[in-house]
């Protein structure tokens, strides 16, 4: 497991943490770390489906245009997965 | 989108619990005179295996992340094994339910610590209330500090990894708290202190055990300075109107985003308001524990903008939110008041409710053995 918060993520391979459990919400979902005990908000169903895709696709980028979004948007994307990788919920894998 | 707006969606409930505390059984070998549940004696109500286990598929279903499971004691229980492996090591393809739970440690052998460090997803607390013997056995009962320290050893000689110690903050441990974390560290474990409320048996002796003010900025000031290394519960919220608030969500979460289920399947809003007043349903009841959570006229209420009350004017109540519910209600405070350990100036209630002990609320369940009453020397 890498702590390195790299600041090209979009094109490193990324994964949810095992020891994370994702549960849909309204407003997109909540992740609970079983190890550190924290509780994250994914803030975006976009962001859960992403996150759910990651471990199939070679890099966080892939995932994000297997999943259709919008280049423009992907620097916000990077953005959401370091903050989860800060806290656990992504790891590189 | 901010932080807030998303605390207030929790506020608002969600539509399966984050986490929630199961109380397996009130029969206790100890009788600690704080003691949440009053437990003591096993009531012949308590749910059977078969039930337990039904309990723990709905939860999945709902995929509530992890339960707190308490009691008493709950390792007495013979199928306690059978019930926590229902939940992190469920059958093939059926998700995991996380277990936390906590215990004073007597029948964890170096047989019973081996078993339990093979299991994933499973955290220990061993609860001890003084950092000395002569501290922790006064509240908790004649040699329970030796027997939680053994639990320590034989967790750690199993390689069990960082367990946790689990702390209630008093008026006699908190010139303790370095103390604890220092024990803590010794055995690679985690801090974790939680507020003392006035339930269970507590009621009775909370004008004694309580935290006075001035420990109560120490409380906050040791906190801030450990910051997330030492757990908390989210419980002391109320210390929030002393400035910067401490980590964690900083809400209430009874029936909102958390709930207490106790031994006979009784569902509360959380585990420290045992009393009808706070009675949601049972999971025997048709619908089982979803339809309670998810329907029923007490949680629906609670997930309403609750009301500011007598703090309304107060500038510190956006940070502590009027305090503790429960700790409101058993020392026979108004709900939408401040909390009896308010640390705001207006709020300068140093030791004792106003309202008699005679006066105040008693807790709906009383497993106490007659024939230990425990005493406060």
């Amino acid at each position: 497991m890498s702590t390195d918060l790299s600041p090209d993520l979009l094109n490193r391979p990324l994964e949810l943490d095992p020891q994370v459990s994702v549960r849909p919400e309204p407003f997109g979902a909540l992740a609970y770390h079983h190890g550190n005990r924290r509780l994250v908000f994914l803030k975006h169903p976009d962001l859960v489906t992403i996150a759910h895709s990651l471990a199939e696709h070679p890099s966080l980028a892939a995932a994000l245009m297997a999943n259709g979004i919008e280049p423009s948007r992907w620097p916000s994307f990077a953005s959401a997965f370091r903050s989860l990788q800060q806290s656990e919920v992504v790891r590189e894998r | 989108m901010s932080v807030e707006p998303l605390v207030d969606r929790l506020k608002g409930g969600l539509d399966a619990p984050i986490c929630l505390t199961w109380e397996l059984t009130y029969a206790c070998n100890l009788a600690c005179v704080h003691c949440l549940s009053s437990s003591g004696r096993r009531d012949p109500r308590e749910l059977t295996t078969a039930q337990a286990k039904r309990v723990l598929d709905e939860l999945r279903e709902l995929q509530v992340f992890y339960v707190n499971i308490g009691g008493g004691e709950p390792m007495v229980r013979r199928d306690f094994f059978e019930i926590i492996e229902h939940a992190v090591a469920p059958p093939s393809g059926a998700g995991r339910i996380g277990v936390k739970f906590s215990t004073n440690g007597y029948f964890i052998d170096a047989d019973t610590a081996r078993r339990l460090a093979a299991l994933d997803y499973l955290d220990i607390q061993i609860s001890l209330d003084g950092a000395d013997s002569t501290t922790n056995d006064r509240v908790r009962g004649a040699a329970s500090f030796d027997t939680a320290l053994r639990a320590m050893d034989h967790l750690t000689a199993a390689g069990f990894g960082p367990f946790k110690i689990s702390v209630v903050a008093t008026r006699h441990n908190v010139p303790q708290l370095d103390r604890f974390k220092a024990l803590a560290d010794g055995y690679g474990a985690q801090l974790r202190l939680t507020r003392l409320r006035p339930s269970g048996r507590a009621v009775d002796t909370w004008d004694d055990l309580h935290p006075t003010q001035g420990q109560q900025r120490e409380i906050y000031r040791w906190l801030m300075e450990h910051g997330e290394n030492v757990l908390t519960g989210d419980s002391f919220f109320h210390l929030n109107a002393l400035g910067d608030p401490l980590p964690g969500l900083n809400m209430c979460g009874a029936g909102r985003v958390v709930c207490l289920v106790d031994p006979i399947g009784d569902v509360y809003a959380c585990p420290f308001v045992i009393h009808d007043q706070f009675l949601a349903g049972n999971v025997n009841d048709p619908g089982g524990f979803t339809a309670v959570w998810k329907k029923s006229a007490l949680f629906l209420s609670l997930r309403e903008p609750q009301s500011a009350g007598a703090c309304a004017s107060c500038g510190a109540f956006d940070a502590c939110q009027g305090g503790c519910m429960a700790a409101k209600f058993f020392t026979g405070l108004p709900l939408d008041g401040p909390d009896p350990e308010c640390v705001t100036a207006d709020g300068d209630t140093t030791t004792a409710s106003p309202v008699a002990v005679t006066m105040r609320p008693r807790p709906a369940q009383d497993h106490t053995k007659p024939s230990r009453t425990p005493v406060l020397t």
